[in-house]
């Protein structure tokens, strides 16, 4: 099949790509750009690992063709934090101990970031709604909530 | 000054930088330049012949550059328990038989995973399917299709266990009870999937980037079957997406992909679907248990009896070990007079089981705790009563097994007790139930037959105070790294930032058997503590001849501060005297070097961490549907070295053990797993996450670095059992089968009220 020229921006950078018109987005982020952050659980949408956000929105990017993105901003892990500079919900994450093995995290982070844009105060029960499709088999949830929730009450409004 | 400057603080995962920024390079991230992309070929029967394989039309593929099956290979009947060659029984690639659904025949590499793919269906194989048997109480039968020749009625291995005199006891019970109970398999469903990079030079030297619980394991184990020397072969695993029990034995990834490499010169990866994982990975190992247990009629335990036959699949694997250990802890942690098990291992035509967090141990667990609540119900006795009459205690020897020497049981279950009743009235269809576990800290035996002392660390302290900690340990996610840093930045001195470890190469690093069975807080930290005490004792007798104290003082360092003990304020800065001490050594850095092996600690482990969970759930009588509304652990491991990390480990541990309880299961039809994928597969979600509190309950543990123990695994344990006993609690209804099912309990209701009726029928 012939290749399609994709433009997408990611994580800010613009790209102009050339791609099989089958291409998963989560193939392009990985093996075009090298964007390894973002990982593959499954590849039937059901862990959301891959999850990255699109104009804003968490997309499980192992299950939207790359080229459905052409034209939109990508954001993924890689994007969250500049320089050394963390986000909030990221440095919530490390007090929290919201993560252990990592493989979901990147996943788990879009996901709360989507969320934490959209609706800045969430309750728990919409914290847990938020990040039902990820998958974490390490944590058991809990740490994940409670970093989520921290960011939810302005603990950590201040730059880290 | 404070006990401890860096124990017992919670200090953020060493590797968290790098795993919430999208930095951690997993081997499923791992690329090289001109890499090939493996596929593996899998048997669609579970017991059948191979007559003949053509690969012609694979190989004549465009893209394809290697196809390989069986004939390839040595042949190695290879396997974990290396000492004992019959349990040595599984080729990874099929020469002329397979024995499970999903056993690789073939492998191939080409240019991209879609090329593999297609050329996987240009492979021709030639079956000649023979009768397969898929559970352990059929295939055990003399009729039976036997799997391996070695292996009349297809059994495995057996074990028996064995203390006082039981007959003569169950003559002095009181109060006998005999119940079957069938616990089911589970999935590890590590995140990362199996996977591995193997590169092989023209210089004959192999390296394997693969997400492992153990890089020796598998280091040894791909040098054995691929006729190579252990030290040319080289296994890195920096980061490991998971393992739980999964990734200590040789996969097929790791097999194919090399074989491929030796052949091709280049660079392979094979990275399993989630459907190969969860049909050909192995498995928690499902059991089914018979148990005879005599009380007297205070409850005071007098006499068990344990039997078991496990569903093995078609190798040994780690199931060995599981059928071990799972008689020895299905007599945790109580004080037995009196205990027989035997067990039987049983080939079927399924998928190998083998370790999977707990290892044997939450299936023991399950069923023992069931039965305690029943007797407790059948001598009108509270469940925390019973168990409190009969638990361990500091300094009980099991016999001929185990000494216990820190248990804060009792002090768990007082904590628990407490607990229970602040919640007071429960509503309706509510209840609470609970189970008391223990498990070990690493284990002591060695059937992998190594040379090596079991962990082994460097340290090596440089001119400007930072230390480079060498460990064998693997993380996988549980925080070992983090752990590790700690206890070497308390022996030493400094802080954890002072620290920088070097792990996952067996190139760099000393031996280590790796992350199973709770090893690396116990085994590895008495190795890091010992390397640190090492490079300490240099440093301080570098600072002694300078500070020239009265020869009666003792000399500690604390925070970066060497100094008098007993006059805090004399003393040098450790950067300071590193300096100096480096060139007083002609310029050499200061190593110290450590090791641990257990030696004279009975059969099973050092060490042995204990605790009682609480369950709270409500079960609707109408749909069957369980809901877990609260989980409360009291907890023993020892010491605790990181807060924040304990906690993690045992809110995931509870996580896993509850859909272990009452959502995951794997059926099959004629050795197929019917439900390969994440969405059929029920792990527990966020929303179905109770709250889950922790207590410690702190002891001291000689055994172990600083007095901690395990931390994490054990806690897989109760929670099935706990789970059960709140389903009995809340509706009068016991069920011996894993997975708790909305399905079986509404029948089980359904019973419950048939009777009723009918002895009310009776009445009238």
């Amino acid at each position: 099949m012939e290749k399609q020229l994709l433009h997408i921006t990611v994580n800010n950078e613009y790209h102009e790509l050339y791609i099989k018109p089958k291409r998963l987005l989560v193939e392009v982020l990985r093996d075009e750009l090298g964007l390894t952050g973002t990982k593959r659980g499954c590849n039937t949408g059901a862990c959301c690992a891959c999850t990255v956000l699109v104009d804003g929105a968490a997309v499980k990017s192992c299950s939207v063709l790359a080229i459905q993105a052409d034209g939109k901003e990508v954001t993924t892990v890689e994007g969250l934090a500049e320089g050394d500079k963390l986000t909030p919900l990221q440095r919530s994450f490390l007090d929290h101990g919201a993560y252990q093995c990592g493989f979901c995290t990147s996943g788990m982070l879009i996901s709360a970031t989507a969320l934490l844009n959209e609706n800045p105060k969430p309750t728990k029960e919409q914290i847990k709604e938020a990040i039902h499709g990820n998958i974490c088999r390490c944590t058991g949830y809990n740490s994940i909530i409670r970093a989520v929730q921290a960011v939810a009450k302005g603990q950590y409004r201040e730059a880290g | 000054m404070k006990k401890y400057s860096v124990i017992n603080t919670p200090v953020h995962n060493i590797d968290g930088i790098a795993k919430i920024t999208g930095r951690a390079e997993y081997t499923f991230d791992v690329k090289l330049p001109r890499m090939l992309y493996g596929k593996i070929l899998r048997s669609p029967y579970p017991h059948a012949k191979i007559l003949h394989i053509d690969t012609s039309k694979a190989e004549n593929l465009s893209g394809v550059k290697a196809v390989v099956t069986g004939k390839d290979t040595l042949g190695i009947k290879q396997g974990i328990w290396r000492r004992f060659k019959e349990l040595c029984d599984e080729e990874i690639l099929a020469r002329s038989r397979v024995r499970y659904i999903g056993e690789p025949v073939a492998a191939v590499a080409a240019i991209d995973e879609d090329t593999a793919e297609e050329a996987l269906d240009l492979i021709e194989v030639e079956y000649e399917p023979l009768p397969g048997v898929f559970e352990p109480l059929e295939a055990i039968k003399e009729e039976a299709p036997q799997l391996h020749e070695h292996a009349e009625r297809n059994i495995n291995v057996t074990r028996h266990i064995e203390w006082g005199d039981v007959d003569e006891a169950f003559q002095e019970a009181d109060h006998i009870r005999e119940d079957w109970f069938r616990c089911s398999s589970q999935h590890h469903v590590c995140m990362e999937t199996h996977n591995a990079v193997a590169s092989f030079t023209p210089d004959r030297k192999l390296t394997v980037w693969t997400s492992t619980q153990s890089h020796y394991y598998i280091k040894v184990l791909l040098s054995w079957v691929l006729g190579l020397r252990e030290n040319d072969v080289r296994v890195i695993s920096r980061y490991t997406g998971g393992g739980f029990g999964s990734k200590f034995e040789l996969d097929s990834a790791q097999f194919c992909s090399s074989l491929l490499s030796m052949k091709l010169f280049r660079p392979v990866k094979i990275t399993l679907t989630r459907e190969e994982e969860f049909m050909a990975t192995k498995r928690r190992t499902p059991m089914f248990y018979y148990l005879r247990t005599g009380v007297k009629k205070d409850g005071s335990f007098v006499a068990k009896e344990a039997r078991v036959f496990t569903e093995g699949g078609a190798y040994t694997a780690m199931g060995a070990t599981a059928l071990y250990l799972t008689g020895f802890f299905q007599a945790f942690p109580y004080v037995w007079p009196n205990y027989r098990y035997d067990g039987y291992r049983v080939y079927t035509n399924t998928a190998p089981t083998s370790a999977m967090r707990g290892f044997g141990a939450p299936q023991a667990t399950f069923c023992a705790e069931t039965q305690i609540d029943l007797i407790a119900k059948d001598l009108g006795i509270d469940p925390i009563d019973i168990r409190r009459r009969n638990v361990m205690y500091p300094g009980y020897e099991v016999p001929g097994q185990a000494t216990i020497q820190s248990c804060g049981l009792r002090d768990c279950l007082d904590k628990i007790e407490k607990w229970i009743k602040s919640r007071g009235k429960l509503p309706p269809n509510r209840g609470i139930g609970l189970a008391a576990y223990g498990f070990m800290s690493g284990g002591i035996f060695n059937w992998f037959d190594t040379p090596y002392a079991f962990s082994s660390s460097i340290v090596q302290v440089n001119i400007d105070g930072k230390v480079d900690l060498f460990v064998g340990s693997q993380d996988m996610g549980q925080g070992s790294n983090t752990t590790m840093a700690m206890i070497c930045a308390e022996e030493l001195g400094v802080c954890v930032e002072d620290i920088r470890i070097h792990m996952g190469d067996t190139d760099k690093c000393p031996v280590d058997l790796g992350a199973w069975g709770s090893r690396e807080t116990l085994m590895q930290g008495n190795a890091v503590k010992m390397a640190a005490a090492e490079a300490k004792r240099q440093i301080v007798e570098f600072a002694a001849a300078k500070l020239s104290p009265n020869i009666v003082y003792d000399i500690d360092i604390k925070d970066g501060w060497i100094h008098l003990i007993a006059r805090p304020e004399r003393g040098l800065s450790f950067y300071d005297v590193v300096k100096e001490a480096i060139r007083g050594k002609d310029g050499q850095p200061i190593i110290g070097r450590g090791h641990y092996t257990p030696h004279r600690k009975g059969m099973i482990s050092p060490a042995y961490s204990f605790g009682v969970q609480a369950v709270e759930a409500e079960v609707d009588t109408e749909t069957g549907k369980i809901t877990l509304k609260n989980c409360v652990t009291a907890h023993d491991c020892g010491q605790v070295i990181n807060p924040l990390g304990v906690k993690g480990q045992l809110e995931g541990a509870m996580a896993m053990a509850a859909g272990y309880g009452f959502t995951e299961d794997l059926p099959m039809d004629e050795g197929k797993i019917l439900n390969p994928n994440l969405v059929d597969y029920k792990v527990l979600r966020a929303t179905e996450m109770p709250e889950s509190k922790v207590i410690e309950v702190e002891t001291y543990e000689p055994e172990g670095p600083f007095g901690a123990k395990e931390a994490g695994e054990g806690l897989t344990n109760p929670t099935a059992g706990a789970l059960g006993n709140a389903v009995f609690h809340a509706a009068g209804v016991s069920i011996q089968t894993l997975p708790i099912t909305p399905e079986k309990v509404l029948e089980a209701l359904r019973k419950k009220e048939s009777e009723k009726n009918r002895k009310g029928g009776k009445k009238s």
